[in-house]
Order: structure tokens, then sequence, then C-alpha cells
């Protein structure tokens, strides 16, 4: 919950949270290595200073930590947990469902975990999906359309082994598709995180809701294109909202472009935690106004309703979460961190 | 004129070429973005030069670009000498620096990593970039200076260079852009029309503003990568450790990434 400074209560999803392991026990080749480092510098280059961690922390934090940053001095209600897999570059991966789903049974109410599939696994993806329903009852999936799997550097969303993997979560009533789609990172010229296999995907898939992490950025413009058109592309702020930290000016003209696309009830907050922990986000989010020339060029505001909805309302309306309901249990039962 | 004055020179022609070379996304010299790490005549006047990004995940393409310009910037100095390029910590340093030292060309080595992208067509794409990104800052700068639409878009070439577009940095987009139209039309004169599209077409003056938007969405997104390059860069291969009770980032590898003006780094055999 996060409380505003005039003492309104904000109930908080945060739409993007990690569990992972990237210590060095763990991880495989010299890439697992220059995966986690390049999650650190993306830490310490656009953190607040006192928000810094040791690295060693960062590369494997524990269940108390991420409890403690996210619902004690963090703000946020529900947590929605990513799995991310890279079993290439890690022995028993990056965060698997498994890691997840065992963290996060201590606060059940809290906790929403995500399952992850490899549409390259062919027969064995359909049958994962089909364990990750029944044993986790899962309502979402992350997709990592980058992810290095033998020889292949990636896939596309309109492959046709990722349909068949759709058809099935829609069948599941797996609704929620969230797809990194960030930072050009690999592979070499086939862009592995360019957004226009979301066109045709969301197209297709009309059940189902696509959730573009990072917005796509930096090709926001092609995902902004393809989202006004598709009324089921919604956007995920993870990465681009640290930015209110260091240039807050090019924050708000990117969310003044994302506003004048999607308007305010297609974006979903995501602290990315922990590679940014979501206190501070929300606190300077909260108290963020936009520049009064960019928001007369775009004609948009950014106003507390709005805030509210990207901040909560959005996320809980794709996942089902009876907001009072959930407030009433925590009131109830408050989180709380073992004993030191 | 004796060898130290020879030398001097020499690496001042060095860093002028290199500054002329630019991160094709984000329209910046490499050596502003202080990717050339080491740049060194030795007394043989052979030529060593180190480069680094701020990830290991940089796209190779990009990578591939800017090394192929140095590359370039190289075969332009003028006592042609031999010399060494060397990519460091990226996902495909080996297979770069492997290629030139077999001497294969760099289209060739691009064309094996990446199949089916020809290096022309993705330096076109980043040339469109930076004419707009450029052509972006020349007339927001003008409109700031109280110029109506109309009067902008009725500029040619020769009003364009005696006209004030604003602050300092306004004043070298400008120039830059400049050297923007006349490499996509080599042909222009003073005569001709200051802004068409990158197509070649002319605006309405009512039509500015959205055309505006689009070049705008563009920024952003080199915005984005300049920002995270730059902030990766400064943060790359750093900790966060507790100096005097503060928070602060400490380079863990002092001893392995040597200033620019440092001579001592040891060579590895990957000369042309």
């Amino acid at each position: 919950m996060y409380k505003t400074p005039d003492g309104k209560e904000i109930f908080v999803v945060d739409g993007h949270t990690h569990f992972w392991d990237g210590s060095p026990e763990n991880q495989r080749n010299i890439h697992g290595k220059q995966f986690v480092d390049c999650f650190y510098a993306y830490h310490t280059a656009l953190s607040p200073k006192d928000q810094l961690w040791p690295k060693e922390k960062f590369e494997k934090y524990t269940a108390d930590d991420l409890y403690r940053d996210l619902f004690i001095e963090g703000p946020d209600d529900v947590a929605i947990v990513q799995s991310t897999y890279l079993k290439d570059f890690y022995k028993d991966g990056f965060n698997t469902i498994e890691r997840n789903a065992e963290m996060a049974k201590r606060y059940p109410d809290r906790f929403i975990v995500n399952g992850s599939f490899d549409p390259r696994d062919g027969e064995k993806a359909l049958e994962y999906i089909h364990f990750m329903k029944e044993t986790y009852d899962i309502k979402g999936v992350k997709m990592y359309t980058a992810e290095w799997n033998g020889a292949s550097r990636g896939w596309k969303l309109t492959d046709p082994q990722a349909y068949k993997c759709f058809e099935l979560c829609e069948k599941l009533g797996i609704r929620n598709i969230h797809v990194h789609k960030g930072p050009t990172i690999i592979p070499l010229s086939k862009d592995a995180f360019d957004v226009h296999d979301v066109d045709h995907a969301a197209t297709d898939f009309q059940n189902l809701n696509w959730i573009i992490e990072h917005c796509g950025l930096p090709r926001l413009d092609d995902f902004c294109w393809i989202a006004v058109q598709e009324t089921n592309v919604y956007g995920g702020l993870a990465v681009a909202l640290p930015f209110i930290h260091s240039r807050p000016r090019y924050f708000a003209e990117v969310i003044a472009e994302l506003l004048f696309w999607l308007g305010p009830d297609k974006l979903l907050f995501g602290s990315d935690y922990a590679i940014w922990t979501p206190r501070w986000l929300v606190e300077k989010f909260w108290a963020f106004e936009l520049p009064e020339d960019i928001a007369r060029e775009r004609g948009v505001e950014l106003t507390s309703e709005v805030k509210e909805k990207i901040l909560g309302l959005n996320a809980a309306r794709l996942y089902d979460i009876d907001i009072a309901a959930r407030k009433a249990a925590f009131a109830g039962s408050p989180s709380s961190v073992a004993a030191e | 004129m004796d060898t130290v004055s020879l030398t001097v020179d020499r690496r001042g022609e060095l860093w002028a070429r290199l500054a002329q070379v630019n991160d094709p996304e984000l329209d910046e010299p490499v050596t502003e973005m202080g990717f050339v790490e080491r740049a060194e005549v030795l007394q043989s006047g052979s030529v060593e030069v180190d480069f680094r990004l701020p990830t290991y995940w940089c796209s190779p393409n990009f990578a591939f670009l800017m090394l192929d310009g140095i590359r370039e910037a190289l075969d332009a100095l003028t006592w042609a000498p031999a010399y060494t390029i060397r990519l460091h910590d990226h996902m495909f340093a080996e297979e770069i620096n492997r290629g030139i030292a077999a001497g294969k060309s760099f289209s060739l080595i691009f064309d094996e990593l990446s199949g089916d992208h020809d290096v022309e067509t993705l330096r076109i794409t980043f040339r469109m970039k930076a004419f707009k990104r450029r052509q972006e800052a020349v007339l927001l700068g003008l409109r700031r200076q109280g110029l109506t639409d109309c009067e902008i878009l009725s500029m040619d070439l020769s009003s364009l260079d005696t006209a004030r577009v604003g602050g300092e940095e306004t004043e070298v987009q400008k120039v830059r852009y400049r050297e923007a139209v006349m490499q996509r039309w080599p042909g222009r004169r003073g005569g001709d029309p200051a802004f068409v599209t990158w197509e070649g077409e002319t605006i309405p003056s009512e039509a500015l503003g959205a055309y505006l938007a689009g070049l705008r969405t563009l920024r952003i997104n080199m915005e984005f990568n300049g920002a995270l390059c730059r902030g990766l860069k400064t943060t790359r291969y750093k900790e966060m450790d507790v100096v005097d009770g503060e928070p602060t980032l400490v380079d863990f590898i002092l001893d392995r990434v040597p200033p620019r003006e440092c001579a001592s780094r040891p060579a590895r055999n990957l000369r042309r």
C-alpha cells in the first residue's frame, strides 16, 4: 500500500519482479556472468545513489530481502513474479517457476507467479504448459524471445510452434502473456526484440492480453503504432520508469507518448526488482508532474487518477485481483521477515 | 621534424580521425562516448586501437558498423600505417577479432555472423536516423527563435547557413544536419530548400506538427539507447562500495582497464 503525502491509500501491483540466482556458483559460463553483470550495470546506472546494492547481494538475494523491499519497506500490495529460465547460462536456471513458487508460498496472497516456456522445445513445451497450469495454476507467462537455446539465438511470437503454445494457453485460461521487448541485445541482425511479431500474435489471439515489457524501447514508435491498433496490447513500464530519477524530462516525453497512443488504461507499473526497488520508483512517480510544454504538445495529463490506474488498477483488472478482499486480508496479517 | 613531435602530430591526426566515427544508433562520436579506450601511435608508426562497448550484449550490428568506421578512419591516415583494432569483452569479440586478424573484410565477417543482412542497408538506415534527429534539432531551434512554420519551411540552404538556431548544441546540430543533407544529395546548392523529408519530399507547413511528432519518437528511441549506453559505460566494471560512509561506485578492475593515455597495455597478436 502506498500512502500519498496527503494520506490517500494507493493499491500497488508490481507487474514485474524477479527472484533470481545469478551467483557465480550458479553460472554455467561466461554468458551467465555477463548477463547478471549487465543487470547490475542497469542497477548502478539508473538507481539513486542511496539505493545501490553490493554486487554480491545483487547476484543472489534472499526471500527475506525480497519481502522487505517489496512489502515492508516498499509499497507493493501484490507482486507478479516472472520466471526466466536461461538454462544455457545458469546451471539451475536464473529464476525458474519452482524457485519462484517456493519463495512465494509463505505469502500466497501477495504473489502471482508466472510461468515461462520455450516454443522451440516443441511437444515438451506443450507438456510443460500443462504441468505449470496443473501444479501452479498460472495465470500468465513471461516470454523471452531472445533466449538462447542450443544453436538458436532467438525466436518469434509468430513461429508456428509458438502459435501452438498460445492456443494451449488460451484453452487453459492462461491469459496474460508478458513479452520482453526491451533494449537491443541479441541476436545479430534479426533483432529478436523487434516488436512487429506482437502485431500478428495480438490480432490472432484476441482473448489473450499481450503485456509488452519495457514498451518495446528503443522501438517506442513501432510499439505505440501496434498498441493503438490492438485493444489487447499493454505496456509494462519496467526500465522506462527509472529514468524518472536520472532524466526526468526524458521520462516525461516517454510517458506522454504512451498516454497519447495507449491511454491510461493500458499501462502497468513494474519495478523490475531486483534491478530496482519499488519504493523510490513509486514515490517519485506519484510526485511527478508532466512539464507543461510536453503535456500541451501531446494533449495528455498525468493526474492522480491516471497514476492510480498505472500503479495497480490496470494490473488488478488483468489478473482478476479483488482489491477490497486483498486489502482486508493484508490488514489482518501483515507481512514480516524472519528474525535476523 | 623530430620523432617526438612527429608522434604527437600523428596522435592528433589519429584522434581527429577517430572523432569522425559515429555510434550509428546514437549519432554521436565514439570518442565522445568513451568507447575508444586506447589509441596509440607506436614508434614504428603503426597504430593500435582498443575498443570497448558499454555491455557484453551491445548489438553486434552497431559494434560492427563502428569497427568498420574505425577501419575507414585508419585507412585514411596520411602515413598509411599498419594497424590493429581490438574489440574487448563483447559476445562476438573473439569472432570479430579473429576475422580481422585473418585479414577478412569486415563485410565478410559480418555476413558470416549475420546471415541475411548487409552492412550497406544497415548503414543507410542509420544515416536516415541521423538525418532526422539533426533535422528535428534544427527545426525546433528555429521555432524557438520565433520563426513561423511557414517561414521555416520556405528557407533555402543559404538562408539556413546564416540563420541563428539557438544554443551552442543546436548550432553544432545545424552544421551536422548540413553535412547529412550534402551526404544524401551531393548536388544540392544554396538555392535548394533547407528542409525536405528523407525521401526528398517537401513538407507542407500545416503538416509540420505531425512531421515533428514522427521525428520526436525517433529521438526518444535514440535517446533511450544513448542514456543507457552512457550510464552503462560509466558503471561497467564498477561495484558499489561504501567510501567515507557514502555508497560509491568503485572500479573493481582498476588495473585491467588502463586510462586512454596509457601506452603500457600488452598487445596480442592480431595485427594486420
